[in-house]
């Protein structure tokens, strides 16, 4: 092997008072080759962030690093000053971030937050450090590129910016390119254009990349080799194709157990009891071992070593000791997840198809919510955001209907809309024979109790100086369901106990929870009037894989027990996989197709439908399709495009679509889309 | 942009206006007859009557009103009743000490507020920022009418560096100038530091540090572009008051500006006076809160170039 580009040795770092610390990193070992794509993985709070600062030397005030040795071919990076040390930044190593919205200064043009990397780096005269900008911007495929960089970042999309900054760690050709959840932040499609962007800069240029990141479909398709971390340490290291094959440890096998998947919705998603333990004990056995399902005695008393188990495959457990286990043989079988190939079709059974064309439960039809724009001092009205601009959808007793589509499509918008959370400027949503558009407050609330809504961050949807047991408790009081405070708190109690918590957990704060437990307790609030219908606004997205297959199958059960109904709003189509029964697409306001899960998810008929699909990054390879390219970012709603809303970023649009919107074709008892291509070819 | 520009400068013409109407109501606030109060008891009849016809008190309010408002905007004010001269050429020769301490404890306010906010920031928690902030409270607490004298006991009585009070020359400018900017500067230290505190911790700054910046640019270039937008809004707003006049300041040293004008012509009931005195600060003030919101717009690319 040749020599590492970079070389980390028990690299060690530490946060907060020197006393009492926090090992965020804790002894870390690694080695990145010349040109390859290392990904380091692992759940929030693992120090895989903290690992990437402490290369960079850019830790947070409070941090330090105690121990350790990280080489850059032959320059010892924590020996240098700190002035030699910025040469390196932005030089030799660069790195780009998980936020492009907050990771550049909004005062400052792009051009010149760009120029100056240029300046430090190369030292050329102002017209040489404009051409460089240009050419870099270029090189990141920004189209006009002298326009744009004479803009400011809040004028750029979030595709664009992530763009910006990568042009910018460019600058000083990095042989170490390190990207922190580049695309975390990015909707799937741009998230597909900006990965392929660094492949081929990482072609052109021949880089490594140290890729960050929680989403094991990202390291599927774009690493060579990948570590998973844990608790501060690496518990493996696997080539990327061997890792997804053979995961050698109990943590990354329940990793991937947990993804949810088409395969897996007939069964529970496997979860990880018990959490992350604290950073600031004194480990005497295997991180894990609290919370593993092959845990032995030895596990809580001594320290496993390094095992290395096949050519560059190694874990930091137990079970590859061959003194230690003699079940190695066994445990290397055992298949995880059960990743076959079979299709949806045969998963989803004809039994739950069945029961599903009854009267539905509740009906929008051609919902739309518009803001108007005022301009001037008047305030005058001069146009529209059509934020959701004709959808139609049904939602039906003990379903799942999925509301599909990329941020700013309008999704949670439309959601909001069917609550009378947001007052529809058109349309109809009926819900048991009763319009519910136009209703006036008063006349709104008794049905309020049938309609719930569980919001996406379980951290800000909770009052913070409100006991867990009054969150709970509030919409009984509201709606006059239960006004004894004893008989409120009992069911408080038996809420808590439904979705899996202690009740004793009716008498703390907020705060004192973790996300997981937040949103348990934010479904448990919306449970507790007896809903029949839950608008459920990407309730995961905020939370790690082990802890979203948890609320999903706390989903799934309280559906099967209660017979609930879901609009669930989503950008994962994973989820939707795992957990939906019928599928609408939402793009620009509109849906353009709907149908059965698996009708939508394997055959596809509406080009933004395929195109979403194949940008999402998959784990097996035999399921991988090739990326349709999308070009540009979703236009404005308040200007969306002629005809048919997507023919601007089709890759199939022709003659007919920039002149009319497509009606919607009927193609199966529960399959409508909107799209001439397939008005034509029927 | 063009748009936005005219809105505000509207809205600050209805401002005016109001202004201008509230202080023309002034006098008719006054309780019981304005006329009597100016001259005080036992006046003649005869001489309330000349009086009121001076002012011209004697015809319809909304007559009053539209004459009232025909003279402002040929900046005629009246004549003062104390100095027998027309009002704008009392006010012309208070305006220049004004604007000249207000200038003077502004600048002396920002040069110490800047750098002890920005070294307090950069070393939080440490003796620098315990030593900055002890004295923004300080100097936040402390009356004017308590330093003032304190400082003319000090430099002027015991060490005689400079004068008492009055205005000549300009060592005479050092103790108010001092008194006003000690305030100022503390208040605007304290901004200062929690302002380039809160940009320290934004993302884009860990971006300028990943280039290989130095340090110095980080802040310069990086930090204090943002850092100052808050801090230009509270000097826009200091400075509005200041040029109000530092009533108590302008006392204590018999500093013949607008605030020790308002002072005496209250004393003397010299109405004309007070009504174009307030008139003059409520209209710099608003003078000075515009330019600040439209140079803030200016500054900030966001604002500028809309959301």
């Amino acid at each position: 092997m040749p020599d590492p580009l970079i070389q980390v040795q028990s690299l060690t770092t530490q946060l907060g008072d020197p006393s009492h610390p926090l090992r965020v990193v804790d002894g870390l070992d690694l080695h990145i080759q010349a040109g390859e794509t290392f990904a380091l993985l692992g759940e929030s709070g693992c120090g895989k962030s903290m690992t990437a600062l402490s290369l960079m030397r850019l830790l947070p005030p409070s941090g330090r690093i105690a121990a350790g040795v990280v080489r850059l071919r032959d320059t010892d990076l924590l020996r240098l000053t700190e002035a030699e040390m910025r040469k390196i930044r932005g030089g030799r190593m660069g790195m780009i971030f998980q936020e492009p919205q907050t990771s550049l200064n909004p005062v400052l043009t792009v051009g010149d937050q760009i120029a100056e990397a240029v300046r430090i780096h190369e030292g050329r005269s102002r017209a040489q450090v404009a051409g460089r900008v240009v050419e870099l911007l270029r090189a990141v495929g920004i189209p006009d590129p002298e326009q744009r960089a004479k803009e400011f970042p809040h004028q750029l999309s979030g595709g664009m910016k992530q763009r910006v900054m990568i042009a910018m760690a460019l600058a000083g050709d990095p042989e170490l390119l390190i990207a922190d959840e580049p695309t975390t932040a990015l909707d799937v499609t741009i998230q597909a254009q900006v990965l392929r962007l660094l492949k081929d800069l990482q072609r052109q240029t021949g880089m490594a990349v140290l890729l960050i990141t929680h989403d094991l479909g990202v390291v599927a398709e774009t690493a060579d080799r990948l570590a998973v971390m844990y608790a501060g340490h690496i518990v493996e290291t696997a080539p990327v194709a061997d890792f997804f094959a053979n995961p050698a440890h109990p943590y990354s096998r329940k990793l991937l157990e947990s993804l949810p998947a088409a395969e897996k919705r007939s069964g529970r998603l496997a979860v990880i009891p018990g959490r992350v333990p604290r950073l600031d004990a004194v480990f005497h056995g295997c991180r894990f071992a609290e919370r593993c399902a092959s845990v032995m005695d030895v596990c809580r008393t001594r320290t496993p070593a390094w095992l290395e188990i096949a050519n560059g495959h190694g874990a930091r457990c137990f079970l590859w000791d061959s003194e230690v286990a003699g079940e190695v043989a066994k445990a290397a079988e055992t298949p995880h997840g059960a990743v076959g190939t079979a299709s949806l079709s045969s998963a989803t059974t004809d039994a739950a198809r069945s029961d599903e064309r009854g009267a539905p439960l509740l009906s929008a039809q051609g919902l739309q919510v518009h803001f108007p724009i005022h301009h001037g001092v008047l305030r005058r009205v001069v146009g529209h955001v059509r934020a959701v601009d004709g959808v139609s959808i049904e939602l039906r007793e003990g379903r799942t209907l999925a509301l599909v589509g990329e941020s700013g499509c309008g999704k949670t918008t439309a959601g909001k809309g069917i609550l009378q959370l947001i007052q529809p400027t058109g349309g109809s949503v009926r819900y048991r024979d009763q319009e519910l558009i136009g209703l006036s407050n008063r006349r709104m609330r008794p049905f309020r109790k049938d309609l719930q809504i569980v919001f996406q961050d379980p951290f800000a949807s909770m009052n913070p100086r409100m006991l867990v047991g009054d969150v709970i408790g509030e919409g009984l009081q509201a709606l006059g369901i239960a006004k004894r405070r004893a008989d409120r708190m009992r069911r408080v109690a038996e809420l808590l106990d439904l979705v899996g918590m202690d009740p004793e957990a009716a008498r703390r704060y907020p705060h004192e929870f973790s996300g997981g437990q937040r949103q348990r307790i934010c479904i448990a609030r919306a449970l507790a009037v007896e809903p029949r219908i839950i608008v459920c606004d990407e309730p995961t997205s905020a939370l790690d894989v082990s802890v979203q297959a948890q609320i999903l199958n706390l989903l799934k059960d309280l559906q099967a027990r209660l017979g609930l109904a879901y609009l669930f709003i989503t950008h994962d189509l994973s989820v939707v996989a795992y957990l939906a029964h019928e599928v609408a697409v939402m793009y620009l306001g509109r849906v353009v197709e709907r149908g059965q899960v698996d009708e939508i998810l394997d055959d596809p008929r509406h080009p933004y439908t395929s195109a979403l699909l194949s940008a999402v990054p998959v784990v097996e390879q035999d399921k991988r399709r090739n990326v349709i390219r999308l070009d540009g970012d979703m236009p404005s709603p308040s200007h969306p495009p002629s005809g048919c809303y997507f023919h601007p970023r089709c890759p199939q649009s022709f003659e007919r679509c920039p002149h009319s919107y497509p009606e919607e074709a009927r193609l199966s008892e529960t399959r409508v889309v909107s799209c001439h291509l397939t008005a034509e070819t029927r | 942009m063009l748009e936005r520009l005219l809105a505000r400068l509207g809205a600050s013409l209805m401002v005016v206006w109001g202004v201008c109407t509230l202080v023309f109501l002034l006098i008719h606030l006054v309780p019981g007859d304005p006329v009597a109060v100016m001259l005080g008891e036992g006046a003649r009849p005869a001489d309330q009557l000349a009086l009121r016809a001076a002012l011209g008190l004697d015809r319809p309010l909304a007559v009053q009103y539209l004459d009232y408002l025909a003279r402002l905007a040929h900046l005629d004010f009246g004549t003062s009743l104390h100095a027998q001269r027309p009002v704008a050429a009392v006010l012309a020769e208070r305006v220049g000490p004004t604007l000249q301490l207000a200038i003077a404890a502004l600048t002396l306010g920002i040069m110490v507020a800047v750098p002890m906010g920005v070294l307090a920031a950069q070393h939080r928690g440490g003796l620098i920022d315990r030593g900055a902030m002890g004295f923004s409270m300080l100097g936040a607490a402390i009356p004017n009418f308590w330093l003032g004298p304190i400082l003319i006991l000090v430099f002027s009585l015991w060490l005689g560096w400079t004068p008492v009070s009055g205005r000549e020359g300009a060592a005479s400018l050092i103790l108010p100038a001092v008194t006003l900017g000690t305030g100022l500067a503390a208040i605007l230290a304290r901004m200062v530091r929690s302002s380039v505190l809160e940009v320290l911790g934004e993302d884009y700054m860990r971006t300028a540090r990943a280039k290989g910046l130095s340090p110095a640019a980080v802040l310069w270039r990086h930090a204090l572009r943002n850092a100052w937008l808050p801090v230009l809004t509270l000097i826009g707003i200091q400075f509005g008051a200041l040029l109000g006049g530092a009533v108590v300041t302008e006392t204590v040293f018999a500093w013949p500006g607008l605030g020790s004008l308002l002072i005496e012509a209250i004393q003397t009931r010299d109405y004309p006076v007070v009504q174009a005195a307030v008139l003059l600060i409520s209209l710099s003030y608003l003078a000075v809160n515009t330019a600040t919101d439209l140079l803030y717009v200016a500054v900030d690319p966001r604002v500028r170039l809309g959301q």
